[in-house]
């Protein structure tokens, strides 16, 4: 308890020295957690965003589909089983049928995948509802990206020309029916949606689909000749790059944590130097040298205390205002990842007590570290101030 | 009565005789447009909205199911090489040193933005084993009489379900193609000209592809040598005869 007291009273003594210290420290503090809360943010964004677009709670595939490989688009669909077909009908599964195409949108030719949807389907959130019955001709739903690259609005006439299941091209005029705006860019940049009855049509593949999107009522069970694909293994690419984003953002927090850390080191070591008639005169009224050494430890750690407090004055009105705007990614948004416009940072219990457990060891760590000297002095030559 | 009846007999006789059939005008076609093997030197001419540039390439190909294409210029394009083998294609980039394999919605990209796209390259099937044939009528262009021919596919796999072909009535070759989808949608236009007899069969050299969906006055192909049924080494249609 004495050495709390001693520390806290020389700390307050050394005045700017202290704060410059405890200022540095603060802020790599708050930029720690400000970086890991913006990634985790995005993170539980995509991840919910990705569900409830695009992957449902599951997905099932036909054996030769690969979501990566565009060579396995031609081939990849098959048939639907009646138990199948039951739980479509019940909306526990909404089958999508892929195909290859090339869309003409003011005379410029554009690679397309049109994707057939069930329009009664409520697992994923695309406005399948707006997909009326063909009359004259058929309608389609495309999403914000797609509209703005090829310069559609509602109500437009697109030609598409494609190839059926025997490679024989067919074109037809669709009609753009409603623009959905979706944070995912996998269900939106180069895609047109259908009518699953249409599309089966067009390419001659009668109740067929390429996969499946299961929905939280739907029973997981294996389903004869259809590949499984868990949440786990469909958001996989999110979480490798949500681990690369966060290894990135490492290096930065880490060059920071070591400036503040230096800093603490550096004013201990001058601290031991400047102070060595203290620590004779310590030691002569009878503490042990581990105690002085405890002494300037604590006092050491203390800053990474008052900084994590100086970081909670200013970082939580400071994650307040960004958490009620949010931040803006329009820049990212040119990428494939799913962005939102805005972000809004989550700062979970566990990453604000690990950011704090690892300021103060690091903190406290170089603060011992040139303590140890201490343990090697004299008393009669401290009290002289002379070094060991 | 029997009047009419000589008369209807020579109107008939005179009819078949200036309409052949439309399979055998398919078959002499082919038989001017197919051959065992092919070596030609060619300058592709695509007209972009601000210029128009010039690729010239040699190719070889044997039959439908073999092809190797290496462009000779402009600089950029020079040394860019293609292979096709059934129904797959690779293309190596001097640039990059890389062969990459073009498949699904690649396939459907037009060719160095001409109006022809890869898999448009890949498929050259003798129209008789495609196509049914009935001759619709007769036209003249630029100067040379022509049967009208409407193709219809009896097969599935046929790119284009219909065409519309004007055959010159003496050499038996194509000098317009009008290609079309299963729905009927007209998609690309083909002018060809530049006939000429090379090893006793007549032959197109220049032709003017038009995709009709697309904007921009189309893509002019101009063989400059072509040869028939030479002996191509087996190497060429090799992946490795890519890289050297």
């Amino acid at each position: 308890m004495l050495a709390f007291k001693l520390a806290f009273k020389n700390l307050m003594g050394a005045g700017l020295r202290t704060w410059l210290n405890v200022s540095v420290l603060s802020f790599a503090f708050v930029i720690i957690v400000f970086y890991n809360g913006m990634i985790d943010g995005w993170n539980r964004q995509s991840r919910i965003d990705t569900r409830n677009w695009e992957i449902g709670d599951g997905q099932y595939w036909h054996p030769g589909y690969d979501r990566l490989d565009a060579y396995t688009i031609n081939d990849a669909h098959q048939v639907m089983s009646d138990e199948i077909l039951s739980d479509v009908k019940n909306k526990n599964l909404a089958p999508v049928l892929i195909a290859q195409a090339t869309a003409y949108p003011l005379g410029r030719m554009e690679g397309v995948l049109l994707k057939g949807i069930d329009p009664e389907q409520i697992i994923l959130k695309l406005p399948s509802d707006k997909l009326k019955p063909s009359d004259d001709h058929d309608y389609a739903i495309i999403g914000k990206r797609m509209a703005e690259s090829a310069k559609l609005k509602m109500g437009d006439k697109l030609l598409i020309r494609w190839r059926d299941k025997n490679g024989t091209f067919d074109a037809r005029e669709i009609e753009i029916a409603s623009i959905f705006k979706c944070d995912v860019p996998n269900v939106d940049k180069g895609q047109i949606y259908l009518r699953l009855d249409v599309l089966q049509k067009m390419m001659g593949m009668g109740n067929e689909a390429t996969l499946l999107v299961a929905g939280n009522g739907f029973q997981t069970r294996n389903l004869k000749n259809w590949d499984l694909k868990n949440s786990d293994f469909l958001m996989s690419d999110i979480d490798r790059i949500i681990q690369a984003k966060k290894a990135g953002g490492s290096i930065i927090e880490g060059l920071l944590l070591i400036i503040a850390l230096i800093a603490i080191f550096d004013t201990q070591v001058l601290s031991i130097f400047r102070r060595q008639k203290e620590i004779g005169t310590y030691i002569a009224l009878g503490m042990t040298r581990p105690q002085v050494v405890g002494i300037f430890t604590v006092e050491g750690a203390a800053y990474s205390i008052l900084a994590t407090l100086l970081g909670a004055a200013y970082g939580i009105p400071l994650f307040m205002l960004i958490d009620k705007l949010g931040i803006s990614m329009k820049a990212a948004r040119t990428t494939d990842l799913p962005v939102a416009e805005k972000i809004f940072p989550y700062y979970s219990f566990n990453l604000i007590l690990i950011t704090i457990i690892i300021v103060i060891i690091s903190a406290t760590i170089v603060s011992y570290m040139p303590a140890r000297k201490i343990s090697k002095m004299k008393p009669t030559d401290a009290l002289k101030g002379k070094l060991a | 009565m029997e009047k009419i009846l000589l008369l209807t007999i020579s109107f008939i006789s005179l009819t078949c005789y200036s309409q052949p059939d439309a399979n055998s005008i398919l078959d002499k076609v082919d038989k001017n447009m197919s051959s065992k093997n092919r070596v030609f030197e060619s300058e592709m001419t695509i007209h972009g909205r601000r210029s128009s540039r010039t690729i010239t390439a040699r190719s070889y190909s044997v039959g439908t199911k073999q092809s190797f294409t290496e462009y000779l210029s402009p600089a950029r394009e020079q040394g860019t090489k293609m292979l096709k083998l059934e129904k797959q294609l690779w293309i190596y980039s001097p640039s990059t040193d890389r062969i990459i394999q073009i498949s699904g919605n690649m396939l459907r990209q037009s060719v160095m933005g001409s109006d022809l796209s890869y898999e448009d390259m890949m498929d050259d099937r003798k129209l008789t084993d495609i196509y049914t044939a009935k001759v619709s009528g007769n036209e003249t262009i630029d100067g040379r009489n022509t049967y009208i021919l409407e193709l219809t596919a009896k097969v599935e796999d046929a790119t284009y379900y219909s065409q519309k072909i004007w055959v010159d009535a003496e050499h038996f070759v194509p000098l317009k193609q009008e290609l079309f989808a299963k729905g009927g949608q007209l998609l690309k236009r083909i002018t060809l000209s530049g006939i000429k007899l090379i090893q006793g069969r007549w032959f197109p050299t220049s032709a003017v592809y038009k995709d009709v969906l697309k904007e921009g006055a189309g893509t002019e192909f101009k063989m400059t040598s072509v040869k028939f049924d030479q002996n191509i080494p087996d190497y060429i249609f090799t992946k490795a005869a890519l890289k050297q």
